[in-house]
C-alpha cells in the first residue's frame, strides 16, 4: 500500500518536472509564433513569414531575397566546416583510440579549449595573424571563407569530438580493425569503409550540431564578412531594423533545425540498426 | 619441409617476456593447437603469425616465404576472432565477401565464391541477414567463412569458440574440424580448453609463462605428459609426495605403503621426497591382483554425469579414482575401508 502511494507520488513528480520543462522550452516558442503572426493590425497572418521570404533588402541584381542567399552561404560554410572537421578529427580520435590510449586526455583537454577562450578573442586572434603576410588570408573572399570554416571548425571541435569518441567507444575498433587488415585492408579501407560507416551515427549527429552552430554564429561571421552575408550577421541585421519579421525568422530556424534532426534520425536508423525480436 | 615454421621466436611487452624460444614446424594441412593458461604467450605467438605483433626475435615463414616483417594486409593468413569482429554494418553476404573486395575480384567471382562459403557453412538462407540478428554460433560460422573466403594459406583460430554455451561449442567445432579436413588447410587454433584441443587437433602444443613445454599428438600429451605442468594442466592428476625407498630405485614408499614404478627414478636418493602421478582412470577399487595395491577410506562420492569421482583418503593425502558411470555401478559407502589399485606404467615420477 505504501510502496504503491509512494510510486504514484514519484510519477506525479516526473509528469511535474516534464510539463515543467517542456513549458520553459515551448512557451517562448509559442509567443514569438504568436507575435509573428500580428504584423498585420487586428488580425493574424504570414506577413511577417513573406516579408523574410520575399524581400530583397539589397535590391541587388539577382532579385534573390537576402534569407535565401544567407542561408545558402552559412550553408556551405557549415558543409565545409562539417567535412573538414570529419575528414580530421574522425582519424585522430580513431588513432588516439588505437595506439595512444595514454594520451586520449590531452587530446580531450585540447579539444574543450574552445570552450574556454571567447569568440571575440578568437577572431582577433585570426584578424592579426591572417590579415598580413605571410599569412594574408583576409585579402580574398576565398581565403576569409577558409578563415571563417577554419573559426568553425575549432569551435565545434568539442561537439565532434566528444560524439566521435563516443561512437568509438561503442565499437570494438581494435578487432574491427584487425579483422579489416587481416583481409587485406588499407589503413584508408579501414577508416572509410569499416570506422566510418559505424560511426554514421555519430559524425550525423555532430554534423547537425555544427550546422546548428555554424548557421546561428554571430561574431566571427560578422568581423570577418561584414557585409551580413552569412545568416548569423542576416539575422542580427533584421532584428535590428524589423519588428516582426526576427520572430518570423526564428521560427523558421527551429523549423529548419528540427526538419535536419528528424532527416538525422531517419538515416540514421540504417539497415544495420534494424533488430529482429527473438533472434538472439 | 614444414608449410608453416615459427623459429625461435621472442616477443617482449616492456620487461615482461610474452614469447621465448619458441619453435615449431606445421605440415601443410596439420590442425596445431597453442593450449596453456591465460597470459601463456599462445595469442602472441598467433598475433605474430596473423602480423599484428612483430617479433623481436625469430621468424615466421609460410610456404618458404619469410613473412616476419610482412604487414598484416599483404599476408595470405585468415583469422577467426574470440569476438567474432564481423562488421556490424554489413550484411552476411557482404561481410564474407568483404576481402574479396578489397582484392579487386571480378563481381561473378565473389558471389560465386561467397555462395561457395554460405554453402559451407550451411547459411544460404541467412545471406542477408546482419551480424546483430544472428546468434553467437551462426556470427562465429559467418567469422569463418569469411576468413575463408579469401582462400588463405594459414587459417588462424583465436579462442573461437569460448564466447558460446556448451552445446554449441561442441557442435561447431566438430563443424570447423569437418571444414579444415575438407579445405585441408594449415590450421592454428588457441584456447585454454584442454577438451577443445585434444579433440580437434593432430598436434598440441602446451605452453605455459611464453614456453613451449610440450608439443605432441592429444594422445602423447595425455599419456606422456613430459612436465607437471603439462601432467596437471592436461586432464586430472592425481599428485601424491612419497619418499624413494631405501634400495630400489623403482620404488616410492607413499604412507609407508611401497609404490611400484615402470621406470627408475633417476637423479634422487633413498630417502629423498619425489612426486608420484598418477591419473585417477588408472586406478581401481577393491580388485586384487593389482600391482600395486594402497589401502584407505573413501572420503567422498561425487557424481559427475558420465564418470563418478570417490576420494579415497590416504594418511597424509587424497586420491582420486575415477570410475565410469552404468546403473548396476556398485558405489562405495562414505568411511569404507578399500584399497586403491594400479598398474607400474600408470604411475610416473617427474
Amino acid at each position: 500500500m505504501r510502496k504503491n502511494t509512494s510510486g504514484r507520488r514519484g510519477k506525479l513528480v516526473a509528469w511535474i518536472i516534464l510539463i515543467g520543462c517542456a513549458i520553459y522550452l515551448f512557451l517562448p516558442l509559442i509567443t514569438q509564433f504568436d507575435y509573428s503572426l500580428r504584423m498585420r493590425r487586428d488580425t493574424l497572418s504570414f506577413d511577417a513569414y513573406y516579408s523574410v521570404l520575399t524581400t530583397n533588402p539589397d535590391e541587388d541584381a539577382t532579385g534573390i531575397p537576402r534569407f535565401y542567399t544567407a542561408l545558402a552561404f552559412s550553408s556551405l560554410m557549415a558543409l565545409l566546416t562539417i567535412l573538414v572537421s570529419v575528414v580530421i578529427i574522425v582519424p585522430t580520435a580513431y588513432w588516439v583510440h588505437m595506439r595512444v590510449p595514454k594520451i586520449k586526455p590531452v587530446i580531450e583537454f585540447i579539444t574543450i579549449l574552445p570552450f574556454a577562450i571567447p569568440g571575440i578573442v578568437l577572431i582577433f586572434g585570426y584578424l592579426r595573424t591572417y590579415s598580413a603576410p605571410p599569412f594574408a588570408l583576409t585579402n580574398t573572399e576565398v581565403g576569409t571563407a577558409v578563415l571563417l570554416v577554419g573559426g568553425y571548425s575549432i569551435g565545434v571541435m568539442p561537439y565532434i569530438y566528444r560524439t566521435v569518441d563516443t561512437g568509438l567507444r561503442a565499437i570494438d575498433i581494435k578487432s574491427l580493425t584487425e579483422a579489416a587488415r587481416n583481409l587485406g585492408a588499407g589503413w584508408g579501407t579501414v577508416i572509410f569503409r569499416v570506422i566510418m560507416p559505424n560511426l554514421r551515427v555519430a559524425i550525423l549527429s555532430s554534423a547537425l550540431l555544427t550546422y546548428a552552430v555554424a548557421i546561428g554564429e554571430y561574431t566571427l561571421s560578422n568581423y570577418l564578412f561584414p557585409d551580413g552575408r552569412t545568416f548569423g550577421s542576416y539575422i542580427f541585421a533584421v532584428g535590428s531594423n524589423r519588428i516582426f519579421e526576427p520572430a518570423a525568422l526564428t521560427i523558421i530556424s527551429y523549423g529548419l533545425v528540427w526538419v535536419l534532426v528528424l532527416l538525422i534520425q531517419r538515416v540514421g536508423r540504417g539497415p544495420g540498426q534494424t533488430q529482429i525480436a527473438g533472434m538472439r | 619441409m614444414a608449410f608453416l615454421e615459427l623459429n625461435n621466436l621472442r616477443k617482449t611487452f616492456g620487461s615482461a617476456v610474452a614469447v621465448e624460444n619458441f619453435d615449431l614446424h606445421v605440415n601443410k594441412g596439420e590442425f596445431v593447437s597453442f593450449l596453456g593458461p591465460s597470459g601463456c604467450g599462445k595469442t602472441t605467438t598467433m598475433r605474430m603469425v596473423a602480423g599484428f605483433e612483430v617479433p623481436d626475435q625469430g621468424y615466421v615463414r609460410v610456404d618458404g616465404a619469410d613473412i616476419t616483417n610482412v604487414p598484416p594486409n599483404k599476408r595470405n593468413v585468415g583469422m577467426v576472432f574470440q569476438s567474432y569482429a564481423l562488421f556490424p554494418h554489413l550484411s552476411v553476404r557482404d561481410n564474407i565477401g568483404f576481402g574479396l573486395k578489397i582484392a579487386n575480384k571480378p563481381k561473378n567471382e565473389i558471389t560465386q565464391r561467397v555462395n561457395e562459403m554460405l554453402a559451407l557453412i550451411k547459411m544460404e538462407q541467412l545471406d542477408n541477414r546482419y551480424p546483430h540478428q544472428m546468434s553467437g554460433g551462426q556470427q562465429q560460422r559467418v567469422a569463418l567463412a569469411r576468413a575463408l573466403a579469401v582462400s588463405p594459406q594459414v587459417l588462424l583460430l583465436d579462442e573461437p569458440l569460448s564466447a558460446l554455451d556448451a552445446k554449441i561449442r561442441v557442435s561447431l567445432r566438430d563443424e570447423i574440424r569437418a571444414i579444415q579436413k575438407r579445405l585441408g588447410i594449415t590450421t592454428i587454433y588457441v584456447t585454454h580448453d584442454q577438451e577443445e584441443a585434444m579433440s580437434l587437433s593432430d598436434r598440441v602444443v602446451v605452453m605455459s609463462e611464453g614456453r613451449m613445454e610440450q608439443v605432441g599428438t592429444p594422445f602423447e600429451i595425455y599419456n606422456f605428459p613430459r612436465t607437471t605442468f603439462v601432467a596437471t594442466f592436461v586432464g586430472t592428476l592425481n599428485a601424491i609426495h612419497g619418499l624413494l625407498a631405501e634400495g630400489s630405485n623403482d620404488t616410492v614408499m607413499v604412507d609407508g605403503q611401497p609404490v611400484k614404478l615402470a621406470d627408475p627414478v633417476t637423479g634422487k636418493r633413498a630417502g629423498e621426497g619425489v612426486v608420484l602421478n598418477v591419473r585417477p582412470e588408472r586406478l581401481v577399487l577393491n580388485q586384487t591382483g593389482s600391482e600395486n595395491q594402497i589401502k584407505g577410506v573413501i572420503e567422498s562420492v561425487t557424481f559427475l554425469g558420465a564418470i563418478v569421482r570417490v576420494g579415497v583418503k590416504l594418511q597424509h593425502a587424497t586420491l582420486f579414482v575415477d570410475l565410469f558411470n552404468n546403473p548396476h555401478l556398485d558405489l562405495p559407502e562414505v568411511g569404507a575401508s578399500v584399497s586403491v589399485g594400479f598398474t607400474r606404467e600408470a604411475a610416473r615420477v617427474m
